[in-house]
């Protein structure tokens, strides 16, 4: 039991000890560990994305009623390699009034963004890339990077859908991370510390969502607009604007966009895991196991509420957030400052 | 040993990579046929693309980035404030509800004007 749950640790200090004997400095160690690590994370990443994409469509097709993708593999599990590898063989078409160097960095910096989320998230016990002392500080401020991604892709496609589609983009992204940024507030109240570790550690007697389930609820609805995903799929809803912001992509260009949604997706789910659900802590589990079992079960309930709610009109989507969501998170400061106060004075805490 | 935001950096640095290494493996392996004019137009569901796209554009999405600007600085002082609120004490919480105030009436007041509204 000990020797799985610290199975990886012992292995990056296997390799840390072994790079030192072969006569490289703490330094040149420490960047080819770092190196090795990114490499866990690029896999981590295109394994989660593969598998992502076949739940979602088996989940959708099972609240359709329908089968999902059945043809690949036991359960249709192939069915994203070959659509990964139909991607990656096709050609790569730049419009020709695009303003080309926008057009071509803009997926590349989406994905950069959303793999620089990664850096954060406790995978386990010890197992963060850098336990960061502003930690959530971090996500939340890298996280409101894919803004500008977004805007890139739309401005520079010079084309109508995805100019609307971006712009749409942009005003829901910025609207919902207030409501984001102050869901975690009353956690970081409570915790006193910004650093993940801290924050886990804090929850070691109690999970954050029995003490803050209105955080929870407003976090999940911020979340969900921020990821762009339904029923808040305003700013790429197929039906009208094609693609949105990515209309004029294809191939391996666009499959970075959709890789970095997923990438997105997973990130925001462990951090609401951790956040919100203890993180790596769990009975009987290696700590490893326990994070990414949390954070799939948060991703099924987006899958849940993406097909089962219809899409949501533009003015209600950005009212809900600055007349209800916004309100009920600062509300929920207020009340968890009271609450901390009362806890004191009755000597409760 | 590195410290944390070199790590950070050179991490981003690998990043790069990644975007760079799934495009040229598609480069390599994707036919390359010749591009005719009609294929580069933009997809406008076949329709000739009328006017320019890079115009003014609405107001509303302004007025947006001027509210979410008020709110995001009030973030980035509240996040200190909640890291040190069990040391602060009964007086800075009264005292960050005041500034919460002000900032409800800004809201209201933006509300009030129509600033919110969508149309």
């Amino acid at each position: 039991m000990e020797n799985v749950e610290l199975l990886f640790l012992n292995i990056a200090k296997f390799i840390f000890n072994w790079l030192q004997s072969i006569g490289l400095s703490p330094l040149w160690a420490d960047f080819v560990m770092l190196v090795i690590k990114f490499a866990c994370i690029a896999g981590i990443v295109t394994v989660n994305i593969l598998i992502l994409i076949w739940l979602e469509r088996k989940v959708s097709g099972f609240i359709q009623q329908r089968l999902g993708p059945n043809r690949l593999g036991p359960f249709g599990i192939f069915q994203t390699v070959a659509d990964a590898i139909k991607l990656l063989t096709k050609e790569d078409i730049i419009p020709s009034r695009t303003d080309k160097f926008i057009f071509r960095t803009a997926p590349i910096f989406f994905i950069i963004i959303s793999l620089m989320l990664y850096i954060v998230i406790p995978f386990g016990d010890g197992m963060q890339i850098v336990d960061l002392n502003i930690g959530v500080f971090y996500f939340l401020s890298v996280g409101s990077l894919a803004t500008i991604a977004i805007l890139m892709a739309g401005w520079g496609s010079n084309n109508k859908w995805s100019l609307l589609g971006a712009m749409r983009s942009v005003a829901q992204m910025i609207t919902y991370e207030i409501p984001l940024a102050f869901s975690l507030l009353g956690i970081i109240m409570i915790a006193g510390s910004l650093r993940m570790s801290d924050i886990i550690a804090a929850q070691s007697n109690v999970w954050f969502i029995l003490l803050q389930p209105i955080a929870f609820i407003t976090y999940f609805i911020a979340a969900t607009a921020e990821l762009n995903r339904g029923p808040f799929d305003m700013p790429e809803a197929e039906q009208e604007l094609t693609a949105g912001a990515y209309t004029e992509y294809t191939g391996m260009r666009w499959a970075l966009f959709f890789l970095a949604e997923y990438t997105n997706l997973f990130a925001v789910s462990a951090i609401a895991a951790t956040m919100f659900f203890g993180g790596w802590q769990g009975p009987f589990l290696p700590s490893w196991l326990w994070l990414p079992i949390k954070a799939y079960l948060i991703m099924m309930i987006f899958f849940w509420i993406k097909w089962t709610f219809p899409r949501i009109r533009m003015d209600h989507l950005m009212s809900f957030s600055w007349k209800v969501l916004i309100p009920i998170s600062l509300a929920n400061i207020i009340l968890t400052g009271c609450g901390i106060h009362l806890f004191r004075w009755m000597g409760w805490w | 040993m590195l410290t944390d935001y070199a790590t950070i950096g050179l991490f981003m640095l690998l990043a790069v990579l990644f975007p760079l290494a799934a495009l040229g493996l598609a480069w390599a392996v994707r036919p390359k046929p010749q591009d005719t004019p009609g294929k580069l137009t933009p997809y406008e569901c076949g329709v000739d693309t009328i006017g320019p796209t890079w115009i003014r554009f609405k107001v509303n999405y302004f007025l947006y980035a001027l509210v979410f600007l008020a709110f995001s600085i009030e973030t980035i002082f509240l996040y200190p404030w909640a890291v040190k609120f069990n040391s602060l004490g009964l007086f800075a919480f009264v005292e960050m509800l005041i500034f919460i105030t002000i900032l409800v009436v800004g809201l209201w007041y933006a509300w009030k004007e129509g600033a919110l509204e969508w149309y």
